[in-house]
């Protein structure tokens, strides 16, 4: 928790001071022959993804992707606004099948399991590999019945006492037991934002993937519920791997150990959280976290 | 504008003609037409006149107030509103009262005349019951307007006609110089009202905001009054027949001996039979529209590519296109054949293969099957169109979260987009079964008139609606109980139908909350 609330200061001091970036203006970088720099690579790596491409119809959205995810690692990704984070990470649970028009070539492997396999079934990835989505969307049933939808799809438990169990050790880690335990047969779409966010959480641990991927899961939170999602985060990273997007820097430099920063389609450097916000290699990397575009 | 006035004057018009058929409560004649016709035609030289008037009011009106105002700065600066509402005021005053009084005469003057003539009349002819004294009165309408009928008219009818020839020639005379003078009268008050504090612009809208009510008014008025006049009618049915004997007898054949020596059954209203007929096919059709319409809009809103749901969706709305008579005709000369006909085969092979059961089974023609299957293939894009509608209203973002959980495409629609669509699903298979319940055509076709107190879908049965139908038809004695039960059958379809439509909107309504 100190280490995060030290970067957390460094950050604002960067953001603050601004300083200027003596390289070639970003603006005009030439992004054509880009090579990411830092370390995009780890030798533990739980997810490894080499050369990704991704189209939506003839329009390219990520160019030549490669990074590792490392086993129990937080991996924060940032960048502008239409960047491709959110293409890139519905690539690793294979969420962008549902948009017709999407294609995906390169090498994306889940501990040495190519998961874009023609043969591969998305069924048992997905448990896997779950996903939080950015506006919390908990299904219109009981709290109890969204946190059991996994369990219950995938055949996990036989006995009404195991998916008990399941429900109430999954809201324990999601840290919403204490506030729900009295209603878990009122509907789901009934608790607050904050709430609900953890109910989709909680609903996603209780398949026990392995990793998790969110797509800015308190974009639409206040800050109080933020700050319980992100110490949740940081909780969670003990047992799973997560992959996070956020818009916040302040967020990846409180959560994640690697941040990785991607621009126009294009991974630009990936490096130690601390490193990229006190000292980025890269100079759009820079320019970006000092606020000159965003 | 004038336009606007005058479309609610038509309407306003057409209901008078109505109202004064109704109130004659004769049997109408053709003859008839042709007097509303030259009626219409010097009301309608009235109606351009006035609509000139109004014109030129408009004109005027706004002609002075651009008079009245100061343009020496430029602009309309010291006028309260634009010339445009002077103009629109003055239009008001000439044109609002004088359409007014047009409607009010033309509602009224049957009946004055009507009075007139009959004090005319010799006593003894006054004196004679209402019916009769309306057969007189129609006979010297029709001398009044030239047409001899077959024997030479009594003298008292022939000096009757001249009277009403003249009386009708005063009424429609007095009628177009009062309306003309109200409006050149009025006009001209308001036009001299013009002033540069007069607040027109608010008049005017209020002017407006009152059309709009009066507009709304009229609908509301309208189906009040079928209400009401179907109550009372029932009423009148329920003083001869009681309510338990009709709303819980078994037995319906309304034939009644319409003169005392005649022989014929006494009558039975029970209405059992007949809602039992209308569920019946009700059901069937629903069996049919449910699952297929549902499917059908699964399909469209999951699964097809957008080429496919473009061409497919449209088609299905076509089916909600087709005339209902033309289901019928289907009904009953494919579809009913053909169920009696593979019914009859199935029932012979029974019987050759398995002795033993020796099923007596006959399938008549006409059967509910075949009207209820038509009828479930009517109402199957009831049920799609409004299923997919609601389908489609299902956020993605749930969608995303089972696929995201592990769960099929599958799955996902029966654990999570359908039980999130129910409300809207519901509410829309309650407005396909008031559509199956108020479907006459296709029973009448299909089904026969056969009031069977049965659960067979093999036999012949019957429906409210087409018992209506049946009971109105043909010359009827107007207050029969066999006549009048037609109303209170009527009566019970509407509560019926009304209770269904308000469950759907309140299921739909309901459901809208969840996701706004
Ligand atoms: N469903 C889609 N169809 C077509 N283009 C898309 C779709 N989703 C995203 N894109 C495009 O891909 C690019 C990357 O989008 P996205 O991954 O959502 O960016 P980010 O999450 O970084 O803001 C954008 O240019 C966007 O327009
Ligand atoms: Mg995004």
């Amino acid at each position: 928790m100190e280490a995060i609330a030290e970067n957390t200061a460094k950050v604002d001091n960067m953001i603050d001071t601004k300083k200027d970036v003596q390289n070639n203006s970003p603006e005009s970088a030439d992004l054509s022959n880009l090579e990411t720099v830092g370390i995009p690579f780890s030798d533990n790596a739980k997810m490894s993804m080499r050369d990704v491409d991704v189209f939506y119809g003839d329009k390219q959205a990520i160019h030549g992707v490669g990074l590792d995810i490392g086993q129990n690692e937080v991996l924060a990704m940032i960048g502008p606004s239409g960047c491709g984070k959110s293409t890139f990470l519905r690539c690793l649970n294979r969420m962008n099948d549902t948009i017709d028009i999407c294609k995906v070539t390169g090498s994306l492997q889940l501990e040495g399991q190519d998961i874009y396999d023609p043969k591969l079934d998305v069924v048992p990835l997905r448990a896997r590999v779950g996903m939080v989505f950015q506006k919390p969307n908990p299904f219109p049933k009981s709290i109890y019945d969204n946190v059991a939808y996994g369990p219950r799809i995938h055949g996990l438990v036989s006995r009404r006492a195991e998916l008990d169990e399941i429900v109430e050790t999954s809201l324990q880690r999601a840290g919403l037991w204490n506030e729900v335990k009295d209603r878990l047969h009122a509907p789901g779409t009934g608790l607050s934002g904050g709430q609900q966010q953890r109910l989709c959480i909680a609903r996603t641990i209780a398949v026990s993937p392995e990793v998790i991927l969110m797509d800015e899961p308190c974009s639409a939170l206040d800050p109080i519920a933020t700050a319980k999602i992100e110490e949740l985060i940081a909780e969670l990273s003990e047992n799973f791997t997560i992959a996070i997007v956020t818009h916040s820097m302040q967020q990846a430099a409180r959560v994640s150990n690697r941040t990785a920063y991607f621009h126009l389609g294009k991974l630009v450097e990936v490096n130690e959280t601390e490193k990229v916000f006190t000292n980025p290699d890269h100079s759009l990397t820079e320019a970006y976290i000092t606020g000159r575009f965003g | 504008m004038f336009l606007g006035l005058l479309v609610c004057f038509e309407i306003r018009q057409t209901l008078t003609e109505g109202f004064a058929k109704r109130t004659q409560r004769l049997p109408k004649s053709s003859d008839d037409n042709q007097e509303n016709f030259w009626r219409i035609m010097d009301t309608s030289t009235l109606i351009a006149t006035l609509a000139l008037l109004i014109a030129a009011a408009y004109v005027m009106g706004r002609g002075r107030s651009m008079e009245l105002a100061d343009t020496s700065q430029g602009g309309f600066r010291n006028l309260n509103s634009l010339p445009f509402y002077y103009g629109m005021l003055t239009a008001l005053w000439c044109g609002i009262p004088s359409l007014f009084l047009v409607g009010v005469w033309m509602t009224m003057d049957t009946s004055v005349i009507d009075m007139l003539l009959i004090k005319q009349l010799p006593e003894e002819v006054a004196a004679m019951p209402k019916s009769e004294l309306g057969l007189v009165l129609n006979t010297i309408k029709n001398l009044a307007e030239g047409n001899m009928l077959g024997s030479a008219p009594e003298p008292y009818m022939a000096q009757a006609a001249d009277s009403l020839k003249r009386l009708t020639q005063t009424s429609q005379m007095a009628m177009t110089v009062l309306a003309i003078c109200l409006g050149m009268l009025l006009a001209v008050f308001s036009w001299f009202r013009i002033s540069p504090e007069q607040k027109a612009r608010l008049q005017v809208e209020g002017a407006f905001k009152a059309i709009l009510l009066a507009c709304s008014c009229l609908a509301i008025l309208t189906t009040v009054g079928i209400v009401f006049s179907v109550i009372f009618e029932s009423m009148r049915f329920f003083q001869s027949v009681p309510v338990s004997e009709f709303v819980f007898g078994l037995h319906w054949s309304p034939q009644m001996a319409i003169r005392a020596d005649q022989v014929g059954g006494s009558g039975a209203f029970g209405a059992i039979p007949l809602f039992v007929g209308t569920l019946l096919i009700s059901v069937i059709a629903l069996i049919v529209a449910v699952p297929t319409g549902l499917m059908a809009a699964i399909y469209l809103s999951e699964y097809a590519t957008a080429k496919v749901r473009s061409i497919v969706k449209p088609m299905l709305e076509v089916l909600a296109g087709i005339p209902t008579v033309v289901y019928g005709f289907f009904a009953a000369l494919t579809v009913a054949p053909l169920i009696k006909d593979s019914g009859t085969s199935a029932i012979d092979f029974l019987n050759i293969q398995f002795e033993f059961l020796n099923i007596q089974m006959s399938i008549s023609s006409e059967s509910a099957l075949a009207a209820g299957l038509v009828m479930g293939v009517m109402i199957i894009p009831f049920v799609s169109s409004l299923s997919d509608d609601v389908i489609n209203a299902v956020p993605q973002s749930l969608r995303d979260g089972s696929l995201g959980l592990g769960s099929t495409q599958s799955e996902t629609i029966k654990q999570v987009v359908i039980p999130a669509a129910l409300p809207g699903i519901v509410g829309g298979v309650l407005l396909a079964a008031s559509r199956a319940i108020g479907e006459t055509m296709i029973v009448v076709m299909a089904a026969g008139l056969a009031a069977n107190l049965t659960a067979n879908p093999m036999e012949s049965v019957t429906t409210v609606t087409v018992q209506i139908v049946t009971l109105l038809v043909g010359d009827q004695e107007f207050d029969s109980p066999k006549t009048l039960s037609a109303f209170a059958l009527g009566l019970m379809l509407f509560i019926v139908t009304l209770a269904l439509n308000y469950l759907a909107l309140h299921v739909v309504r309901k459901y809208r909350e969840q996701y706004d």
